[in-house]
């Protein structure tokens, strides 16, 4: 499992950080999002796919 | 093509904390044509799917190009369809170029650094508040200087003009204003606010808002001017509302009031089901978007060119959570589109979040019998602006 962030896509509104803020996190320099782990262990998953789903720029993926 | 329904009339409530009177009933069976009463006719989507699809799809836009706004009752677009900074009405890349910047302004974390000083202004006021005595209101007392102040900080203005600025912001809000008026509205912002961002630009320094959007943008200097005009109204007159709002709330439902009492701690939780509840319940005309290609929405075929207003009655689908028309503070935190879904979503969402939870919680534990001193259906509510509020909450403890 893998977690991208698209930074086309994302607005930097960090909503993924509120979701999983262990696996999510905003760049200083530009505001949008990346990932910190990008293969994010079992109990994390939960966190990842609701900020898949509560990502308002859709920017954010989870590849089974 | 079918006869477009005649919309409800917005403002009428049978109930203050409840949407407009039918309105629910006449969007519920999918997209419904409706004319407006400026002579506009749109499909309101409301359920959740359809809200999320017509507000990510870039097919559906913000920028009308000088046609008919749907939200005045004129029907006379109050802006230029040109105004430079006018980030609610612009799209694709030239809307990102925009939105990016301001974003990096309210990133999480910045907003978490405030959270302290969002504490100490919740606390001066509630001082005052219970220094003077009950009855007090809780709007002036609260609701209102909290996002004030905070968003006067955020941007890097000085605490004297914060008086004009609440005034103004009110203002720029009102629903019936003329071009003319919002004009002079805006330009006696802007003749304040200009002198500050020359003195930012000439400082160099980018430790607040505008300091950033002068400093580390390629923003012009209209572009600026009236994206902070619109960070100001917005600031101020949005959180306000809803502080006050999810208090009402929180009065007439006293089982719910239990559940934020007895686990305070939990307040971040509690504000996103406030959010969504609230939001939901408020539901009339919402989110305005113009197709540009003919979408299927619902089962519903919308054509280029059509108007659609999304509702936000859609944070009550049963798609959304179980049992969505009641408000549930035990509820873990669901994707609600209480402060709207796509691009667009409010740039302001985590500040509000942060002082919403911040207030929320130090009203109800500092006065744990803080209570209406008149009955919630008699308070005034102001239903002459695009916001929705009480104009005052009368409280004892």
């Amino acid at each position: 499992m893998t977690v991208r962030i698209d930074r086309t896509r994302c607005i930097g509104s960090g909503q993924c950080v509120l979701a999983a803020p262990d696996v999510f996190d905003q760049s200083d320099d530009d505001g949008l999002g990346f990932v910190m782990i990008a293969e994010p262990p079992a109990d994390l998953l939960p966190g990842v796919r609701d900020a898949v789903d509560r990502c308002p720029a859709q920017a954010v993926g989870l590849e089974e | 093509m079918t006869e477009a329904a005649v919309c409800p009339v917005l403002h009428e409530r049978d109930h203050p904390l409840h949407g407009p009177t039918g309105f629910a009933e006449a969007v519920s069976d999918g997209p419904v044509k409706m004319l407006w009463p400026n002579g506009v006719e749109a499909w309101v989507v409301s359920s959740y799917a359809g809200a999320r699809q017509v507000l990510s799809d870039p097919r559906f836009v913000t920028r009308k190009g000088g046609h008919p706004e749907m939200r005045t009752d004129s029907g006379e677009p109050v802006l230029d369809a040109d105004q430079p900074g006018n980030i609610n009405a612009i799209d694709g890349e030239a809307h990102l170029r925009l939105r990016r910047p301001l974003s990096r302004g309210f990133m999480v974390k910045r907003m978490n650094a405030l959270r302290p000083r969002i504490q100490q202004i919740v606390d001066e006021h509630l001082d005052v508040m219970e220094a003077k005595g009950a009855p007090a209101d809780l709007v002036t007392s609260l609701c209102l200087p909290l996002p004030s102040l905070v968003i006067a900080e955020l941007l890097g203005v000085p605490p004297e003009h914060q008086e004009l600025f609440q005034v103004t912001a009110t203002d720029i809000f009102g629903k019936n204003g003329s071009k003319d008026e919002y004009v002079a509205h805006a330009t006696k912002l802007a003749d304040v606010l200009a002198p500050i961002v020359a003195g930012k630009k000439d400082a160099g320094t980018n430790d607040d808002l505008i300091g950033l959007m002068v400093n580390d943008t390629d923003f012009s200097m209209d572009e600026l001017i009236f994206l902070c005009i619109g960070l100001l109204a917005a600031g101020h007159e949005t959180t306000s509302n809803f502080l006050g709002l999810f208090t009402l709330h929180l009065f007439e439902q006293p089982e719910q009031r239990a559940i934020l009492q007895g686990d305070p701690a939990r307040a971040d939780v509690m504000v996103e089901e406030l959010m969504r509840y609230t939001v939901g319940h408020l539901g009339g005309a919402g989110l305005t978007r113009r197709a540009t290609a003919d979408v299927e929405v619902d089962g519903v075929l919308i054509k280029a060119g059509d108007w659609v207003s999304v509702s936000l009655l859609a944070n009550l689908d049963e798609e959304l959570c179980p049992r969505a028309a009641e408000l549930d503070l035990d509820r873990e935190t669901v994707s609600h589109l209480g402060f709207g879904f796509g691009p667009h979503q409010c740039l302001g969402a985590n500040l509000a979040r942060a002082e919403l939870q911040i207030g929320l919680r130090t009203l109800f534990t500092r006065f744990p019998n803080v209570r209406p001193a008149v009955p919630v259906t008699q308070m005034s509510y102001r239903t002459d602006m695009i916001t929705y509020g009480a104009a005052s909450i009368p409280v004892e403890w």
